[in-house]
């Protein structure tokens, strides 16, 4: 509940909740027009090749089978064409590999063929008769190997202030590498794709995308239409933690299958097919060194970094960022290089880069506090900076500090054994551990579209897309707030390329750059209102606009309350059925580019190991977020659970394995690739600092979405290293890594 | 197919069922396995099939390789009953049969002659939410909702079979459902309120 001046204007629930919990919320798949085709991909199953020769005779005598598309017979796509000077001035050569295009095989699971018949049993039924002969070629899918070799590293980008490697040189410094496998997005929602050609230049699409306008964009330079002919319904989207940030090659392919048919198409990917299609967080190697002088001053920092791209695209993250600036330091330098692997391209997970390379530097720093004989809070307190170190720029506001007093008090620091391994509880081993996490808060332009009918309700449109924080809910709480007005007489509208232009949902930008067009939307709309009231009501006449007030479903006058009028009651006066407004907000003001903003996080974690197997239980978590004003407290306490939920999976269990000798993932389900489970999550408190950060955007608002998850996994391996004494840089951390032999089940 | 019990591990359940749903569907990534040249292909006749769905008797032809999961998403329109894996491991296809918590997608729909099937838009009576959609709801047991469904249905078995006693009980019997987004902790605090309440689900 929320009281505004003593009237309660909403419940707190989520405004599209209850479509939600009785099922009524249609995702992309749940759609279907006439006449539509089941798609479904038929894969490799060598890792580096060609196909010599793909007989798909039998399959297409299969019942119900319409087509198979492959290299062979895939019509001409505008963007495949690799010469520019060949492409259309609005085409676009495609991202990544052009899927149905060349008998090239470059990962493990790669589409090689598109089956379209008249019922998805029928499609799946006719998979196996697609025969392929394959020339395996010389493969790579071991990151660890072939990162030794400095030949096979690309594209570094270094940076240095002050002295390299100064850290050594200081009385007291720790040095690590830190490793951290492939972890896969795994939204519960699949993949999917229908694509519906309307006419020769005209497509509409339902997409699982974190980005309406973009799918839309994608769609259009790779078919070479006008962007107002592709349109793109995302209306709900079961989750994507960033593995909807772009258009994957399934995408092109519905799209390709609908126009060679010249049905509606619908393709739906397997969950198999998520863990080699549609991103992952890459594999990483860092090494981290940090020294400080005596007092625990830090003095040097060195993070250097290795993350895996594909062989056929270049993809990085920003993993050495924070050692940058997260703590002052006069001598830092970062290395970070990326590693081609025949494997497909990664894409941001949550907390992207940041997650990485946090787990490091929060590890080492925990390292670092024992070596001092330093409470690591205290270590953390001694180097906060309110200027960024990298660009001078003071923070636009930064309360960690706060952040760290609640964790202390809540986990009960004070219980945190100074000596590693030296408390036990009912036989179990006790740790205590902490960590700081970071990520840039930005603000885009974004545009709504703002709609106040003379029934007094209030519809807002944008293209954004809400994979799960509750954007719709967010969005009408700032509506509510700025037009003063009941919640429940607000809409927003998501998930349509049609609506006015907005982000991609993605970087812990949405609350920000849409929520801060909503706010200008409103009050363009209420600048609005008090002129009508001016030029249509007699009582307001001769008045100024700053004399007056929107609120509570009326225009008032500030002076003499009872001057109101009902806005409905104004409209109709005016002989208007509608105020009809489409508002452009702008990314940061020069003001606001005076500061440089993040979003900053501390998670507090209390575990117990099993001294008998080592098995790891986590029994407490508190996890605090300084990120301006919180616009939806209930949305925002579940997306920082979400995030320690996704930072458990990170830190203890999840791990994408290959067999080396084939280049085959060789545990693409839920049952081998382990995500965490309801047993596995420990009570959760949350807490925010909760103050506008009114140098960022008028909103007072940050992102929380990365800030949840990244760092936990640190907070755990220092927690581990407190209940054990072994430092663990390697996740996930499993009993085999504390020392002890695996259990069979 | 047996239905998952409380006491069955997770893992070991997840081993059992992916092996049952090899059996009646053949996930894209088994199928290579497969001696496929000497399947014959033949047209796919239809089986009939009597089903009553949210209380509603029907009779119907559909191919007999179709699970319910499918039947219920593709054929009929019943699309708040989720696919997210087709192997029996991640809970996202949760209905009841027969009043058994069931997993749809390794499910073929013609074993179920006669049988009675709830999916989640046969809980709540008209606009009306069943008491766990309203626990739901007010304790944000969800955020992208694509697993609600299930784990909504897996809640309600959770209560009905008296598996919501403490949070470790409801935690052990909702193991079969997975929630990426990880409203694992709101979710256990709805079934715990619904239990607590003692209202009859």
């Amino acid at each position: 509940m929320k009281a505004i001046n003593n009237t309660i204007f909403f419940e707190d629930e989520r405004v599209d909740g209850a479509d939600k919990v009785t099922g009524k919320a249609k995702y992309t798949a749940e759609h279907s027009l006439p006449n539509m085709a089941y798609a479904v991909f038929v894969t490799s199953t060598i890792a580096k090749g060609s196909i010599k020769n793909l007989d798909i005779t039998k399959a297409l005598t299969m019942p119900g089978v319409i087509d198979i598309i492959y290299y062979a017979n895939c019509p001409a796509v505008p963007g495949y064409n690799p010469n520019a000077a060949e492409r259309p001035k609005n085409v676009s050569e495609w991202r990544g590999y052009k899927v149905l295009y060349d008998n090239k095989v470059r990962f493990f699971g790669q589409p090689i063929a598109l089956i379209l018949a008249n019922s998805f049993e029928n499609a799946n039924a006719a998979i196996r008769f697609v025969k392929a002969e394959y020339e395996i070629e010389k493969f790579e899918t071991n990151f660890d190997k072939a990162r030794l070799d400095p030949a096979n590293l690309k594209a570094p980008i270094n940076y240095k202030r002050g002295t390299e490697k100064k850290y050594k040189e200081q009385p007291f410094f720790v040095e690590g590498e830190y490793n951290i496998p492939i972890e896969v997005h795994n939204a519960m929602e699949l993949f999917a794709t229908i694509a519906y050609w309307e006419g020769d230049d005209k497509i509409t699409l339902y997409d699982k995308t974190q980005g309406p306008k973009s799918t839309q964009s994608t769609v259009a330079r790779t078919f070479g239409l006008v962007d107002k002919n592709v349109r793109v319904i995302a209306e709900n989207v079961g989750g994507g933690f960033g593995s909807g940030l772009r258009s994957w090659p399934h995408v092109a392919a519905a799209c390709i299958a609908a126009k060679k048919i010249n049905r509606p198409v619908k393709l739906v990917l397997t969950r198999p097919q998520m863990f080699s299609m549609v991103g992952y967080r890459p594999q990483s190697w860092q090494k981290v060194g940090i020294g400080a002088d005596a007092a625990g001053n830090f003095i040097g920092i060195s993070h250097e970094a290795i993350s895996n791209t594909s062989r056929y695209e270049d993809f990085r993250e920003g993993i050495v960022e924070a050692s940058k600036f997260l703590y002052a330091c006069e001598n830092v330098d970062t290395k970070y290089s990326i590693l081609p692997l025949d494997v497909s391209t990664p894409i941001w997970m949550r907390g992207p880069g940041e997650a990485t390379g946090c787990f490091a530097l929060e590890s080492a720093i925990d390292e670092l506090s024992y070596k001092l004989k330093m409470d690591p809070i205290q270590l953390r307190i001694k180097n906060f900076t309110a200027v960024n170190p990298e660009n001078k720029l003071p923070f636009s506001d930064i309360n960690i500090k706060d952040c760290y007093a609640y964790g202390m008090e809540k986990i009960g620091w004070k219980n945190r054994p100074t000596i590693p391994g030296s408390l036990k509880e009912n036989g179990m081993l006790i740790g205590y551990g902490m960590s700081v996490g970071v990520f840039g808060a930005g603000k885009g332009a974004a545009s709504v579209r703002i709609v106040l009918s003379n029934d007094g309700k209030l519809l807002l449109e944008c293209a954004v897309s809400d994979m799960g924080p509750g954007t719709m809910t967010s969005m009408s709480i700032i509506a509510s707030d700025a037009m003063q007005m009941p919640i429940q007489k607000i809409k927003f509208k998501l998930g349509d390329s049609d609506l006015p232009p907005g982000p991609s949902q993605g970087g812990s930008g949405t609350t920000s750059t849409v929520g801060s067009a909503v706010d200008l939307a409103c009050k363009t709309l209420q600048q609005k209102l008090k002129e009508m009231a001016i030029q249509f009501v007699p009582a307001f006449a001769g008045s100024t606009a700053d004399a007056i007030e929107v609120k509570n479903e009326m225009v008032i006058s500030k002076t003499n309350a009872t001057t109101k009028i009902d806005i409905p009651v104004l409209l109709k006066l005016a002989n208007q059925e509608k105020i009809d407004l489409t508002i452009a907000s702008n990314g940061k003001t020069a003001a606001q580019l005076k500061f440089t903003s993040n979003s900053f996080s501390s998670h507090f974690v209390k575990l117990a190991v099993n001294p008998k197997d080592g098995t790891i239980k986590i029994l407490n978590v508190v996890t605090t977020g300084d990120a301006g004003k919180i616009i939806s407290p209930k949305t925002a306490r579940s997306q920082m659970i979400g995030g320690v939920v996704g930072g458990i999976g990170m830190a203890l269990t999840e791990k994408l394995e290959f067999d080396h000798a084939t280049g085959q993932i060789t545990n693409a389900s839920f049952g081998a690739y382990h995500v965490p489970l309801h047993s596995q999550i420990p009570p959760t408190d949350v807490w925010f600092v909760d103050k506008p950060d009114v140098n960022m955007n008028e909103i007072g608002a940050k992102g929380i979405g990365e800030i949840a998850l990244i760092g936990f996994a640190a907070a755990v391996a220092n927690a581990v290293y407190n209940a054990t004494g072994k430092r663990v840089r390697d996740l996930p951390i499993t009993p085999e890594k504390l020392g002890y032999k695996t259990v069979k089940a | 197919m047996k239905p998952c019990t409380s006491h069955d591990g997770r893992r070991g359940f997840l081993k059992k069922s992916a092996s049952i749903a090899a059996l009646y569907f053949t996930p894209t990534s088994l199928v290579k396995a497969f001696a496929v040249d000497r399947v014959i292909p033949l047209p796919i006749a239809k089986e009939k099939l009597a089903i009553t769905i949210n209380g509603k008797l029907m009779n119907l032809e559909i191919d007999a390789r179709t699970t319910i999961l499918n039947l219920l998403r593709e054929d009929l329109a019943y699309t708040g009953t989720k696919k997210g894996c087709e192997m029996g491991q991640c809970g996202a296809c949760t209905i009841h049969i027969n009043g058994k918590r069931t997993k749809s997608c390794i499910q073929l729909a013609l074993n179920n002659q006669n049988n009675k099937i709830t999916t989640i838009e046969g809980l709540s009576e008209g606009e009306k939410l069943h008491p766990m959609q309203a626990a739901f709801l007010k304790n944000d047991a969800f955020q992208c909702g694509y697993c609600t469904s299930g784990q909504i249905m897996s809640a309600v078995a959770c209560v009905r079979e008296g598996n919501a006693k403490t949070r470790k009980s409801i935690q052990t019997y909702m193991d079969t459902n997975i929630c990426r987004c990880g409203a694992y902790q709101n979710i256990v605090d709805a079934i715990e309120e619904v239990a607590k309440s003692g209202v009859k689900i």
